[in-house]
């Protein structure tokens, strides 16, 4: 343990089945100090503050704390809140049936019963001390997300903590409560506690952090001053990328040459029930895009709605000119759209259904209820794709949970190309599959477009963006904010624009 | 790596067997038996109350009055697979199909000498009837989200009630004996109706299964509801249809119920049958949270639980007491596939496993 | 940006201001209420006598208390479908017990604590810390302990013990609620022993959720199991416990059960345990747990008897009428549930994501 140190942990290893989530991950806090945990998604800031806190067991490493001697051991929240850390998740974790006042005091302090009086009384002053306008005894699912947030940051507050964790605590805050939020943070550096903040906002770290943190792929990348690290440069960290490298690839993608030729998907106005900025887009026959932008900026959103997957509540859409309603996946499908999500586990596969029923699923439900393929047609059609696509797969009976992650997304893959689609939508296709796998799925991309298909390619890793698309459309909190197209196609412009003002000399 | 390997193979080979677990407990019981008294196996040819040549047998029983039973399992296993839950109101919702049946075909007047419908007739609309209940318990279920087993619940309270309503309270007594013939023998043929009605069922579901995408859409709503959706999927209107789906079960198994005795008791008809359904699923292996299902085990379950009934009739126990047996299996049979319990177990074999590869190599 | 969502919250005040578990509370004992002023205007027939409803507790005194149980379990986001074969279970053992095996009243009440105690402890492991379905583990008790009545014993018991006769017969006088009898004679109102029991369950079991950490910790899991881990609580401990109690429950109401008809038999409290469902469901408690209150459940037993004595009033004796009568009621509560709690979502949902694009 280290003068200064608040907490140090040491060597982390975690790996979940299938993805080795935190590879000997070391990170140290100092007392007094706000110091950001910065990596894209799947970087593995999420897994490493759970097993902090104890909600994942770690495999191997150490973590020390200030005034605990030797290795602590965390098996469980209580523990860590026990040893004086508190924790504001990026998933509000608070009971949304009890009260405000309930929430904040619940699971703490000492004897078995609860004074009501003393607990909203204390909850009282600690909301209106903190500027929160909510009375104490309203129950919790009756506040507004933020106000939720802001309870949670008010509970850990309040705890008697050496080390505060905030996991993205500002992304349903408005400008104001970030500010009521950041001089908190500022009151309790004061006191010494030690804070790790996760944001996927450049302009809150360079607001109130000390010192930046970059984990990649699991890996530590660095800790660096926030005064050595100008903007680009931690995205550049961030996305795995030296600022040497980054004008040297130039994409020799031919633009799309048939700017006359009628969009095979049009939209105007587009929006969805998931909060993004009415967005118009197109795409041309044998056109690869591309949506880019940090996290959280609204590239999925955009994506599902052109896909009808979240509940579209205005725009109009035309594919090839023709007006056309898509309001459902359904829909979408039967025009020649395919959607590959975003989230695999979550959205893509039927774990328990083989490989086979996997690949026929888009197809079949297309064909309709009563035109099942027989059994032979349907290994026919997985034999096909798992040869097309290089499957590693047992057989075409092997259940996909099974599978790798990079194969099962060639499964998911290989069930949209099955469909014969127009237009592709690609939602980070290569997030956590190894680097060959995401190298023959760029390859692919590229070659359904030569055939005459259109794709659309989000990526969290702009090299690949840079590699396939030939237009890139950037997101910001929400909304369009550019579109990049020719000799724009550079790491920097697409990393200033992504990263938006305040930065534009050290882009040059 | 190996362990992997193994773990793998082992889960898979588990995955494989399914119907391992059913036909192990056939097995058993049919060594049980065959120990304590080979006549259990006996069958022979004889002839009933009105002349016919019947067969007889306690495995004539076995698979005569499992019938019902394996035919609900059909349904209950749609409707397990589908909503992850289980529909408890199939006993009373046989006593209501099964009195609309009487209702139809006795009329109005209680003691009918002869039939004021024809059978089809009264069968069809009891279908119906079954069907619309099942939807009721679908809408609930699949569009106002409420949990399968609390849904039912409703017409688990409701249904003898509503079938003794049909009815006012008597009970009706079907006096011409051809109605009898579905519940127990054809004149001329030895081997019981219900049999024969039940392996029409079994057909019609293999048929289906294997000529629609019913199956394909099914598990995939049960596995993964977001999935689905993202495919193009209508997981509500699929739930829906397994209840209506059970409701046809529901109303087969229950005009054999009320052709057996040609009459009905509203309070004692297909009583616990529910709580045989939901073991006979997961006594086929399927998760009784959904997902992945297996239409041959949960049959092969049914029967494996009216063998067991039968048996434990045979040594001359008492019906009411019946259920604590069933408990203690059930009880054994979802510890064994808890998985909690199988992470230590399988924890236990990789141990097992560890000294003995070392002692290879 | 918006303005801060905080002032822009639900507009419905007070509907907004109550929690879950008060609203649907007060919607239980207004309808109560209301059935009860309903029954007093419209049918009189004794309604206005304080004995009829000292009747219905009477009648329901055990009732009550597993309902209470249950309420609990369903609390914590379970449910127990073993307490109406635990009831019978208990009737048909003391009944032997005292009857033919000499026993006295006290030890037979162990006896049936200890039965309670078994099935909480068998089932709440199983649950809590097997995380088997609760469904299946309780059914599984429910089929067990509806067996073990009829191997304890096949036949219908009619306890002669004498001190178990006078404990039975015991009445406590209620004092200036009596009526006058047609003769014109002043006759007392009276309750069971039961009933004492019962409210005493009910007190002291409201204090419990209401005044200590383990009764909130209660409402924290069913809330939210993932959360509740997160703020602290030992999700599995607190499940376990919820069990417990509720066996324990089945054990006191299966002896007050016992103590209302004095006999032990194999169909006693048969689908006792729907009825407790029911009347939790009815007394605003929410099958997927974090919301209820055993004040709305006392009103739920009474509600489900009341509406029984209704309906037999009204003139549709017919016995169909009651059960038909209490699944439309349960059916009527569970999609308002369903409804409110959709549509509180709903209006939350508009404040926030207002305050997205706002």
């Amino acid at each position: 343990m280290r003068e200064g140190s608040v907490l140090e942990m040491t060597g982390i290893y975690k790996s979940f089945p299938g993805v080795k989530a935190l590879q000997n991950v070391s990170f140290r806090l100092c007392e007094g100090e706000i110091h950001a945990l910065m990596g894209e998604n799947g970087a593995g800031k999420s897994t490493l503050i759970k097993v902090l806190t104890g909600v994942y067991p770690k495999d191997d490493g150490e973590i020390y704390l200030k005034g605990q001697q030797g290795a602590v051991k965390i098996h469980s929240p209580q523990d860590a809140q026990r040893v004086g850390i508190s924790t504001v998740y990026q998933e509000i974790s608070l009971c949304p049936n009890l009260s405000v006042a309930e929430n904040i005091y619940l699971g703490r302090g000492e004897g078995q019963t609860v004074s009501w009086r003393k607990m909203n009384e204390g909850a009282a002053k600690l909301l209106s001390s903190l500027g929160i306008d909510v009375k104490p005894t309203k129950q919790l699912a009756s506040c507004s997300i933020a106000v939720q947030q802001m309870i949670a940051i008010a509970r850990a507050v309040d705890m008697d903590c050496r080390v505060l964790i905030l996991d993205e605590p500002t992304s349903s805050l408005d400008e104001s409560e970030v500010a009521k939020l950041f001089k908190m943070m500022r009151d309790l550096k004061k006191r010494g506690v030690g804070i790790i903040f996760v944001t996927h906002f450049l302009d809150q770290v360079y607001e109130v952090c000390d010192k930046i943190t970059v984990l990649r792929d699991g890996k530590l990348v660095g800790e660096y001053q926030i005064e050595d690290m100008p903007r680009v440069m931690l995205v550049s960290k961030m996305l795995g990328k030296e600022l040497d490298d980054m004008a040297e690839i130039k994409n020799d993608i031919p633009v799309c040459d048939q700017k006359d030729s009628t969009p095979v998907y049009e939209a105007e106005g587009l929006c969805s029930s998931e909060g993004i900025q009415p967005f118009d887009f197109y795409i041309r026959r044998g056109e690869v895009n591309g949506f880019t932008g940090l996290l959280g900026s609204g590239r999925s959103e955009s994506v599902r709605a052109i896909f009808g997957a979240d509940k579209v509540t205005s725009g109009t859409v035309k594919m090839n000119g023709k007006p056309v309603n898509i309001t459902k996946p359904i829909d979408a499908m039967r025009n020649g759209i395919a959607y590959l999500p975003e989230d695999r586990k979550r959205d893509g596969i039927v774990g328990d259904l083989s490989v086979r029923d996997n690949i026929i699923l888009a197809l079949q439900v297309i064909t309709g209820f009563f035109k099942p393929f027989s059994k032979a047609k349907a290994t026919e059609f997985a034999e096909e794709y798992i040869r097309l696509l290089d499957i590693k797969t047992a057989s075409v009976n092997t259940p996909i949970k099974s599978l790798s992650g990079g194969n099962q997304q060639k499964v998911i893959l290989g069930r949209w190309l099955l469909t014969h689609p127009k237009y592709l939508i690609l939602d980070e296709p290569t997030r956590g599959i190894d680097v060959g796998t995401k190298v023959e799925i760029q390859k692919l991309v590229l070659k359904l477009a030569s055939e005459g298909m259109s794709v659309t390619f989000i990526s969290s890793e702009t090299d690949e963006m840079l590699r396939t698309c030939s237009r890139l459309i950037v997101m910001r909190d929400r909304k369009q904010v550019g579109e990049l197209t020719g000799e724009q196609l550079t790491q920097n412009t697409i990393m200033s624009t992504i990263a938006g003002g305040g930065n534009d000399e050290q882009a040059e | 790596m190996s362990r992997l390997n193994n773990k793998k193979g082992l889960l898979a080979g588990l995955l494989r067997h399914q119907m391992l677990i059913p036909i192990a407990a056939l097995l058993l019981l049919a060594l049980f038996n065959l120990i304590a008294d080979p006549s259990f196996f006996k069958i022979s040819l004889g002839t009933n109350s009105n002349g016919d040549p019947v067969l007889t047998g306690y495995l004539i029983t076995i698979i005569d009055c499992g019938s019902e039973l394996a035919i609900l399992a059909i349904g209950m296993t749609l409707v397990t697979a589908a909503s992850g839950g289980q529909d408890i109101s199939v006993g009373a919702a046989i006593a209501i199909s099964g009195s609309v049946v009487l209702r139809v075909l006795c009329g109005s007047d209680s003691h009918a000498q002869t039939l004021q419908a024809p059978i089809i007739v009264a069968f069809l609309v009891s279908c119906a009837v079954a069907m619309i209940f099942g939807a009721f318990n679908g809408t609930l279920v699949a569009f106002f989200r409420i949990q399968p087993m609390v849904a039912t619940l409703i017409l688990f309270t409701a249904g003898r009630y509503i079938a003794a309503s049909f009815h006012n309270n008597e009970l009706p007594i079907v006096n011409d004996p051809s109605f009898g013939y579905y519940g127990n023998y054809f004149p001329g043929i030895p081997v019981p109706t219900p049999c024969f009605i039940a392996v029409i069922c079994f057909a019609v579901i293999t048929l289906v299964l294997k000529r629609t995408n019913l199956g394909l859409y099914i598990q995939s709503v049960g596995i993964n509801e977001k999935t689905a959706r993202l495919n193009g999927l209508h997981p509500e209107w699929i739930k829906f249809m397994t209840y209506v789906i059970l409701g046809l079960c529901v109303a087969v198994a229950g005009f054999i119920k009320v052709s057996r005795l040609s009459t009905i008791n509203y309070s004692v008809i297909a009583k616990d049958i529910e709580m045989d359904a939901i073991l006979a699923v997961a006594l086929g292996g399927n998760a009784l949270s959904g997902g992945k299902f297996n239409m041959g085990a949960s049959i092969l379950g049914a029967y494996v639980i009216q063998f067991l009934s039968t048996t434990l009739y045979k040594f001359n126990v008492q019906s009411d007491a019946l259920p604590a047996y069933k408990a203690v299996v059930v009880i054994l049979l979802v510890v064994m596939s808890a998985p909690a319990v199988r992470e230590k177990l399988s924890a236990l074999f990789a141990k097992l496993r560890k000294p003995s590869h070392a002692a290879q190599t | 940006m918006a303005k801060a969502p905080a002032v822009r919250g639900p507009k419905r005040g007070w509907l907004s201001n109550m929690t879950d578990t008060n609203l649907l509370t007060s919607i239980t004992v207004v309808v109560f209420l209301v059935m009860y002023l309903f029954a007093i205007v419209v049918l009189q027939e004794g309604f206005l006598k304080p004995q009829t409803l000292f009747n219905m507790m009477n009648a329901n005194a055990s009732l009550i208390i597993i309902s209470c149980g249950m309420s609990l379990v369903m609390i914590t986001g379970g449910i127990d479908i073993s307490v109406g074969g635990v009831t019978a279970l208990v009737c048909m053992s003391s009944a032997v017990y005292l009857d033919q095996k000499g026993g006295n009243v006290v030890t037979s009440l162990l006896l049936s604590l200890c039965i309670g105690l078994a099935f909480g402890l068998v089932q709440g492991y199983l649950i809590a810390y097997l995380e088997i379905q609760p469904f299946i583990v309780s059914l599984a008790g429910m089929f067990f302990a509806r067996g073990m009545t009829t191997i304890v014993n096949t036949h219908t018991i009619n306890v002669q013990h004498e001190g178990f006769v006078a404990l039975k017969n015991t009445r406590i006088t209620v004092p200036f609620l009596g009526s006058y009898n047609k003769a014109g004679n002043y006759v007392d109102a009276y309750i069971e022993i039961g009933v004492v029991v019962a409210l005493v369950i009910v007190a002291l079991l409201f204090c419990m959720l209401k005044w200590t950490k383990l009764g909130r910790s209660f409402y924290a899991v069913g809330g939210n199991r993932q959360s509740a881990l997160m703020l602290g609580i030992n999700v599995r401990r607190t499940t376990f416990l919820s069990y417990l109690i509720c066996g324990i429950l089945a054990g006191i109401g299966g002896y007050v059960y016992f103590l209302h008809v004095g006999s032990g038999s194999a169909s006693h409290a048969s689908g006792a345990e729907m009825n407790a469902i029911a009347s939790s469901i009815i007394g605003g408690t929410m099958l997927t747990g974090g919301v209820g209150n055993l004040i709305g459940t006392l009103f739920g037993v009474l509600s489900l008897t009341l509406i029984q004595n209704i309906v037999s009033s009204v003139g549709l004796d017919q016995p169909w009428w009651t059960g038909i009568t209490i699944a439309a009621m349960i059916c009527v509560f569970l999609i308002m549930q369903s409804v409110i709690i959709s549509y509180r979502k709903k209006v939350l949902l508009n404040s926030v994501s207002g305050g997205k694009t706002g």
